[in-house]
């Protein structure tokens, strides 16, 4: 084999056939709002955490949908539960509930 | 089904291309890695369909790859290709062939900005004026060489010495058509049926008895880009686009690629042996051979009868004989890399995982 000092990148591509959907499908069932966002990303905006943390709760909800589990769990380790996504979330979603929801069904 | 709407919306995606009396403007690329593509497009359309063709030997780049590394601005480009055009007029033509895919997208996108800017078109005659005291008149007609094969598909068909079916089995041979990005990417209304249903390359294969091959990653860039390549620590980005691309075809088992891009031919081809030699994988169903990449005009040349080797198909990295072999076109084996005159060109020296005859 030859090394030509670059190579094949190994690919992004997420197969939503092939990841095990039941933990996703149940926090769904237990928590309905969740498909309600709209990745407007005002939680982000307004997380205090910014700046030490990496908790962004609408990429929290992106990775679950696309099986990336460990990601999701990592992010919302900084979270401390102040509730201020909560007040300015437009579709009304309960984001600490839905927060410590997604701890106890993916933990 | 509406048929009234969908013929109406239809036909924004057609290309009115005229049948005569055209411009022709070189590629860089082609010129360099598959010198016999161009020279037997002009033979095709000028000798066999006994069209007015014309090449001014003064015509240069139009400047696309310096352009698309971010080296010179646009307004280079602009003036290179006004003089061109100015070449075209003082010839006394209207109808303007470009080669080059990506000088095609520049092309329309100059001719674009001149649309909806006329302070910058302005501007441009005045610098040509100082730089070669030259003046001229937009094209009526901006066609690519694909545009042009796609007008004559029928005419092509007519002569067709070795259609593109496997003489083995009588079937039509799979072949995957590869659009290039900057043909209906960026002005889609330009092109032959638009971003999401070029027709250009999938018309003449059908003509030539193909059939195209539906795959997933059809539309998915080549991954040639300019930085991409140019740079080496993004070398690997270009790989990977191809790679992914072969992946997704490889279950479909394509006999051929074609391709009416000068850049992605040569990558298509070129990367194949990359990938052979760093993951010892080829494609296609010639074990150890890979899949055979050709232009739109190389394959046309070669269903119309065109000797292999005249044609430059030695000069491609994937050895074209299995292909050949499926069509029944003949040709001789010690023949391939003799050059002009029975002159002697050297064998290259044989990969290690991607082999040649």
């Amino acid at each position: 084999m030859i090394d030509f000092g670059y190579g094949i990148s190994p690919s992004s591509a997420i197969n939503l056939e092939r990841f095990d959907r039941a933990r996703f499908d149940r926090l769904c069932a237990e928590e309905p709002d969740v498909l309600k966002c709209m990745a407007c990303g005002s939680c982000a905006a307004s997380c205090p955490t910014a700046g030490h943390g990496n908790m962004n709760l609408r990429k929290v909800i992106l990775l679950l949908g696309r099986g990336c589990d460990s990601d999701a769990l990592a992010m919302t380790r900084s979270c401390m539960l102040c509730g201020k996504c909560l007040l300015v979330c437009p579709r009304g979603i309960n984001t600490r509930h839905l927060i410590l929801s997604i701890n106890k069904i993916y933990k | 089904m509406n048929y009234e709407g969908k013929k109406k919306i239809w036909s924004e995606f057609q290309k009115e291309i005229p049948d005569d009396k055209y411009f022709y403007a070189r590629s860089c690329i082609r010129q360099n890695f598959n010198p016999g593509a161009e020279q037997a497009f002009l033979d095709i359309v000028r000798n066999r369909f006994g069209k007015d063709f014309y090449e001014d030997p003064l015509h240069t780049t139009c400047g696309g790859i310096a352009y698309h590394s971010d080296t010179t601005p646009e307004e280079t480009s602009m003036t290179i290709i006004a003089r061109q055009f100015s070449l075209m007029n003082q010839a006394g033509y209207r109808n303007f062939v470009v080669s080059c895919v990506t000088s095609f997208g520049l092309h329309s996108e100059i001719l674009q900005t001149w649309e909806e800017h006329p302070e910058i078109e302005e501007k441009i005659h005045e610098l040509l004026w100082k730089a070669c005291r030259r003046e001229f008149t937009k094209p009526d007609f901006l066609m690519h060489s694909s545009d042009m094969m796609y007008h004559y598909r029928f005419l092509i068909s007519e002569q067709a010495k070795y259609p593109l079916i496997n003489v083995r089995t009588g079937e039509p041979l799979k072949v995957v058509e590869h659009i290039g990005c900057h043909y209906s990417k960026i002005f889609p209304s330009k092109s032959v049926g638009g971003a999401e249903y070029p027709r250009v390359l999938a018309g003449l294969v059908e003509a030539l008895g193909g059939s195209v091959v539906d795959y997933p990653e059809r539309r998915h860039c080549c991954g040639f880009g300019f930085r991409q390549y140019l740079v080496k620590a993004n070398r690997g980005y270009s790989l990977t686009n191809t790679y992914k691309k072969f992946e997704s075809m490889e279950p479909f088992h394509p006999d051929l690629i074609i391709t009416n891009c000068p850049g992605c031919n040569y990558f298509l081809d070129r990367w194949q042996y990359v990938i052979a030699e760093t993951t010892g994988k080829t494609y296609g169903d010639t074990p150890g051979y890979g899949i055979p990449v050709l232009s739109s005009e190389e394959v046309a040349a070669l269903v119309m009868g065109y000797d292999p080797w005249d044609l430059g198909l030695q000069m491609h990295q994937v050895a074209v004989e299995p292909l050949l072999d499926k069509m029944g076109v003949q040709y001789d084996k010690s023949a391939k890399y003799k050059g002009p005159g029975g002159k002697d060109l050297g064998v290259p020296v044989s990969p290690a995982n991607i082999r040649i005859f």
